[in-house]
C-alpha cells in the first residue's frame, strides 16, 4: 500500500480529517473520504468540467487537483450551495429554465457560474457564453443553462436573494 | 385544470441541484471491492496468454480473472433484432483466444481501493500475436476468427428490403441520379460514464445491481440466464442516470463481471469506467455508408430508388441484433412517396469498438443519405430543392400510409401526418423568399453564407406493451409504478402531469417509481422514444379507472349517481348541491379492503410517426475553415406535447448532439486499428460556444391515432435532420452543390473541398 498523508479539508464551512494516498485526486478526496458525491467525475483530464468547485472562491477542476493540495484552502461544493432549504438564485434559475436533464453536468455548471458571478457579479451575456463554454453539458444543448445564468446574474446583481 | 400542455417545472430537479443525486458511483457498501477492466492493446490478435501473477501479488487485490476463470458463462445474447447467423459473433465478457479490437476486455482485477486496482491491471500482460486488422466495412469480407471459426467471414447478415416495380421505375426514368455518402463513426458519448455495483444479500440470496439503466427488467432476465440465477433472486435498482442517448443501459461485459464477481467473491463490487474506457468500450454508432440510384421523371419524383448500404459494426454484434441496419434500410425512404425502392443492407465487422444504437439510429444517417440525394436531384435537374420535396412528400390524404416495408419487426405505417402543411409553415415563418434574398445578397458581398433544409420522419412508442401500478394513499399522495426507465429526460414530470390531467390535482402529490425490478414485474424500458407514448398511455388508462374507481365509492358515501358526480381539485363532487369528498378520504374508506388503486396496461403493435423540418444558416469562414451556424430551427410535429417544456428541451439538446456528429465528432483509427480519439479532447463535443439557440416550431397538428393521448415520441427528432441541413446548408454557402458528400465536416475537409473547388475553376 502506498503512505498516507493526514490532511484536513475545509468543505463548504466544515472541517474535514481524512487520511489519503498523495496521488489522490481533489474530487475523489472529495467524494470518497468527504462523502460529498455531488461534485460528479465525467472525464477526468479537465476538459468537461462536471468536477468543478471552488478553491478560494476560484472555480477549478477537482480532477485536475492533488486532494493534499488543498489543504489549508476554502473548498466550495454544490452541496455548499443553498442557504438551508433555501436554493441559490442559481439553482432556482436552472430549475425554473429547464436548464438541467439528467442533471450529472448540473453541479460543476453551477459552481463554475457561482465561482464567477462572485468575483464579476455585471458579466456581459458574451462573457457569460465564453464563461459556459469551459464546460461539457451533453443533454441540453446549453440554451436554458445560458438563460438561466444570466436570469440568476440579473437576480443577484439586483440584491434580492431567496 | 390542465396538465397536459403546460410547461411545468420538473419533478426530478430539486435533488440533482442540490447535489443529492444517486447516480452509479455515489454508491458506497462497506466492504465493497473495486473492479479494473484490463483491455486488449492490439486491434486484432490471436492471445497465446495472460499472465496475471505479477498482479495477484500486489497487495489489496482479491482477484484477477481472465476468461477461464468465467469460462461457463456465455456470450451476451442479443435484446433486439436477433437475425439468423449472427449468433457466432456474439461478443464474451472476456476475450476467448482472440481480441478484436483496441478496448476489449481481456481480464479484471479486483482491488480493496480504485487505485490499487488500476495499478495491478497495469501489471497484468497480454502477450498477443497481431494480426492485420481489418478497418473498412465496405472492403472485401475477411474472417471473423481464423482458427476458432474457420472460414467465418466478417459479414453477420444483409438486411434486404424492397417494395414495388423497380424494373418498370428506372425504365421509364427521366434520368437516373447516383449517390455516395458516409456518416462517420461517433456515438451518444453520456456525461455519466458507465458504472454499476452489485451487492449480495447473504441472507436472502439476492443479488442487486445498482446503476441499471434503460432495460432494468430485460437486463435482469438476460443476466439470470448467463449466470444461471432464478430471477426472482436478481433486483436490477435505476437510480439517476446521466444521460442515455441509447448506448447506456444496454448489456456490456463489463456489467455482468460485477455480477459474478458479486456472487463468486461475495463482497459488494463497485466497477466506474473512466471516459478512455468509455470511448474505447461503450458502443460506437453511425458509421456507414450509402450508394443511392434513383430514377426520376423531369420534374423531380422519385420514380424508383434503389440504395446499398454498409454499416462498420465494429468488432462484434452485441444486443441491437442487426437494428441500426434494419432501422436504416426501413425508414429511408422518409417521408417521400417513392413508388418502387429496393435496399441491401450489409452489416460488416472491423476491428473497431463494437456499435450498437444512438439517438434517432439509423435515421441520422439516412436522413443524411436521402436529403443529399434530394439535393442532388434538384440540382441536376435545375430545379428548387424546396420544390422537388413538394413533388414528393405522400400527401395528407394519404394517411395512414403504408410504407410497404418493415422494421424492428413491425410493419411501417405512417399514422398521420400533415407533411405538405408542415414545409408551407416552415416557409412561412421563415418568410423564406425574402431570407433567400438577404442571403444572395450577402454572397453577392463576398460572405459565404448559406440556407439548407432537410425533412424526415421519425418513428416511436415501439411497443409491444407497458404496464403502470398507481395507489393513492389517505393523505391523497399518488404513487405509480412503473418498469419504464429514466435517463434523464423528465419521465416523472411527464407521466405526473398526464395523471394530473384525469385526477386534477398537483404534479407534486405524485411519486413516479421506475426502473425498479423489484416493484413491478415487468417493464420494457426506456429507448425508441417509447416512454411518452406507451408508460403515459398507460398512466392515463390507470388514472382513469383509478378515478371510475373513486367516483363509484363516492357515488355510495355521497348517496349520488356517479353520473352527478365529477372529480374537480382532488376531491369527488356532486354536480349540483356541491357536497363533495376528497380523494385522500375516499381512499381511506378503503383502506381496509384493498385501497385506492388501479393498473393500466397499453399495447400497441405499431409505431407511431412523428415528422419535422430542420432548417440552417450557416457562415462559413473561408481561411479558418471554420463553419458558424447563425440560425437552426427545427419544425417537429409530435401529435401532442405533454410538456412544451421538456419537448423543446429534447429537441434542442439533440440538435446539439447532432452538431458534434455533422462537425466535430469522430472516432478515427490509425492504420493499425489504433483509436486517435480516446479522450474528449480528441473526441470533440460541442460546447455553447458551437451551439445557437435552437428554434423550436412545436406543432400538433397530425395527432397519433394510435394512443388515448395523441402523442408521438420527442426524443429523437431534435437530432434526426441536423447532418442533412448543415450539409445542405454549407453546400449553398460554398455555391458547390453536392459538395459534402462526408460527415463529420471538419475543417481539414472543407479545406479540401474548398481547395478542390479553386483548382477546378
Amino acid at each position: 500500500m502506498h503512505e498516507k498523508v493526514s490532511i484536513t479539508l475545509d468543505v463548504n464551512g466544515c472541517e474535514h480529517s481524512v487520511s489519503v494516498e498523495p496521488r489522490r485526486t481533489l474530487v475523489d478526496v472529495l467524494r470518497d473520504d468527504c462523502h460529498l458525491t455531488g461534485t460528479h467525475i465525467g472525464c477526468e483530464h479537465g476538459v468537461c468540467g462536471a468536477c468543478t468547485v471552488l478553491v478560494d472562491d476560484k472555480p477549478i477542476r477537482s480532477c485536475l487537483m492533488f486532494g493534499v493540495q488543498a489543504e489549508g484552502r476554502k473548498i466550495r461544493t454544490v452541496e455548499g450551495l443553498a442557504n438551508g432549504d433555501t436554493l441559490h438564485p442559481l439553482q432556482r434559475a436552472f430549475w425554473e429554465n429547464h436548464g438541467l436533464q439528467c442533471g450529472f453536468c448540473t453541479p460543476g455548471f453551477l459552481m463554475l457560474a457561482a465561482g464567477a458571478l462572485q468575483e464579476t457579479p455585471d458579466m456581459s451575456d458574451g462573457e457569460i457564453k465564453e464563461l459556459l463554454s469551459s464546460n461539457l453539458c451533453r443533454c441540453t444543448g446549453y440554451q436554458n443553462i445560458i438563460k438561466a445564468v444570466r436570469l440568476a446574474a440579473a437576480e443577484m446583481r439586483s440584491g434580492i436573494r431567496g | 385544470m390542465n396538465y397536459i400542455g403546460r410547461s411545468l417545472k420538473r419533478l426530478e430537479d430539486r435533488p440533482l441541484l442540490l447535489g443529492a443525486g444517486a447516480f452509479a458511483a455515489d454508491g458506497r457498501w462497506p466492504d465493497q471491492i473495486y473492479m479494473r477492466v484490463v483491455r486488449s492493446p492490439v486491434a486484432f490478435g490471436k492471445i497465446l496468454g495472460i499472465e496475471t501473477a505479477e498482479a495477484t501479488r500486489l497487495d489489496g487485490v482479491v482477484a484477477v480473472w481472465t476468461i477461464q476463470d468465467v469460462d461457463d458463462l456465455p456470450p451476451i445474447d442479443f435484446r433486439q433484432m436477433r437475425a439468423e447467423g449472427l449468433v457466432p459473433y456474439r461478443q464474451w465478457i472476456l476475450a476467448r483466444d482472440y481480441v478484436r479490437y483496441v478496448g476489449e476486455p481481456v481480464a479484471v482485477v479486483f482491488a480493496t481501493d480504485p487505485y490499487v486496482a488500476e495499478d495491478a491491471a497495469d501489471l497484468v500482460f497480454c502477450d498477443i500475436e497481431e494480426l492485420e486488422a481489418n478497418l473498412d466495412a465496405t472492403a472485401k469480407p475477411s474472417l471473423f476468427m481464423p482458427d476458432s471459426y474457420p472460414g467465418l467471414l466478417s459479414e453477420p447478415a444483409v438486411i434486404r428490403r424492397s417494395y414495388g416495380d423497380m424494373d418498370a421505375a428506372f425504365g421509364q426514368a427521366h434520368r437516373v441520379v447516383e449517390l455516395e455518402v458516409k456518416i462517420g463513426r461517433h456515438t451518444g458519448v453520456p456525461l455519466e460514464t458507465r458504472g454499476a455495483l452489485g451487492v449480495l444479500d447473504a441472507d436472502s440470496g439476492v443479488l442487486t445491481i445498482y446503476g441499471a439503466a434503460k432495460v432494468p427488467h430485460y437486463n435482469r432476465d438476460a443476466i439470470s440466464r448467463m449466470l444461471g440465477l432464478d430471477p426472482g433472486k436478481l433486483q436490477l435498482s435505476e437510480g439517476h442516470v446521466g444521460g442515455g442517448f441509447g448506448i447506456r443501459g444496454e448489456l456490456y461485459p463489463e456489467d455482468v463481471l460485477v455480477c459474478a464477481a458479486a456472487l463468486r467473491l461475495r463482497r459488494p463490487v463497485k466497477w466506474i469506467e473512466d471516459r478512455k474506457e468509455h470511448l474505447l468500450a461503450a458502443n460506437h454508432s453511425r458509421d456507414q455508408a450509402y450508394h443511392l440510384l434513383a430514377a426520376v421523371d423531369p420534374h423531380g419524383f422519385i420514380l424508383g430508388l434503389k440504395a446499398e448500404l454498409f454499416t462498420d459494426q465494429g468488432a462484434y454484434v452485441r444486443t441491437h441484433g442487426t437494428t441500426v441496419t434494419d432501422l436504416s434500410a426501413g425508414m429511408l425512404p422518409g417521408p417521400y412517396v417513392i413508388p418502387a425502392y429496393s435496399v441491401e443492407g450489409h452489416i460488416r465487422l472491423t476491428n473497431k469498438t463494437p456499435a450498437g444504437t444512438y439517438r434517432a439510429p439509423g435515421r441520422y444517417e439516412s436522413t443524411f443519405a436521402r436529403e443529399r440525394l434530394i439535393e442532388k436531384i434538384a440540382a441536376e435537374l435545375e430545379l428548387s430543392s424546396i420544390d422537388v420535396r413538394r413533388i414528393n412528400l405522400v400527401p395528407e390524404d394519404a394517411m395512414p400510409f403504408d410504407r410497404g416495408v418493415e422494421t424492428l419487426g413491425t410493419h411501417i405505417v405512417y399514422d398521420s401526418g400533415k407533411y405538405h402543411d408542415l414545409l408551407e409553415r416552415l416557409l412561412v415563418h421563415l418568410d423564406y423568399d425574402r431570407l433567400r434574398e438577404e442571403i444572395a445578397a450577402r454572397r453577392a458581398g463576398g460572405e459565404m453564407v448559406g440556407l439548407g433544409i432537410a425533412y424526415f420522419v421519425e418513428k416511436s412508442g415501439l411497443g409491444p406493451d407497458d404496464l403502470v401500478r398507481m395507489s393513492l394513499d389517505k393523505s391523497g399522495a399518488v404513487e405509480i409504478v412503473t418498469g419504464v426507465a429514466s435517463i434523464g429526460q423528465g419521465v416523472e414530470t411527464v407521466l405526473a402531469q398526464i395523471c394530473s390531467e384525469t385526477l386534477d390535482i398537483p404534479i407534486e402529490r405524485i411519486t413516479v417509481v421506475h426502473g425498479q425490478t423489484d416493484r413491478i414485474e415487468c417493464g420494457r424500458g426506456a429507448f425508441a422514444s417509447r416512454v411518452t407514448v406507451m408508460a403515459g398511455s398507460a398512466v392515463k388508462i390507470a388514472s382513469e379507472a383509478l378515478r371510475d374507481r373513486a367516483v363509484a365509492v363516492a357515488a355510495d358515501l355521497l348517496q349520488a349517481a356517479p353520473d352527478q358526480l365529477c372529480l374537480v381539485d382532488g376531491a369527488v363532487t356532486v354536480r349540483q348541491g356541491g357536497a363533495s369528498i376528497r380523494l385522500g378520504d375516499i381512499a381511506g374508506q378503503l383502506e381496509q379492503t384493498d385501497g385506492l388503486k388501479s393498473e393500466g396496461w397499453f399495447r400497441a403493435d405499431h409505431m407511431t410517426y412523428p415528422y419535422g423540418i430542420h432548417f440552417a444558416q450557416v457562415k462559413v469562414d473561408p481561411l479558418t475553415c471554420g463553419i458558424s451556424i447563425e440560425r437552426y430551427l427545427v419544425a417537429y410535429d409530435v401529435g401532442r406535447a405533454v410538456n412544451p417544456m421538456l419537448v423543446q428541451g429534447q429537441i434542442a439538446g439533440g440538435v446539439a448532439q447532432g452538431i458534434g456528429g455533422a462537425l466535430l465528432e469522430e472516432f478515427v483509427y490509425d492504420e493499425q486499428g489504433q483509436p486517435l480519439a480516446t479522450s474528449l479532447a480528441d473526441y470533440l463535443m460541442p460546447t455553447c460556444r458551437e451551439v445557437p439557440d435552437v428554434e423550436v416550431l412545436l406543432r400538433e397538428d397530425a395527432p397519433s391515432p394510435l394512443n388515448p393521448l395523441g402523442v408521438k415520441g420527442a426524443g429523437e427528432g431534435g437530432i434526426t435532420g441536423v447532418g442533412a441541413a448543415l450539409a445542405s446548408a454549407i453546400d449553398a454557402a460554398l455555391q458547390q452543390p453536392g459538395a459534402v458528400d462526408r460527415l463529420p465536416i471538419t475543417p481539414d475537409r472543407l479545406h479540401r473541398i474548398l481547395h478542390r473547388k479553386r483548382g477546378s475553376s
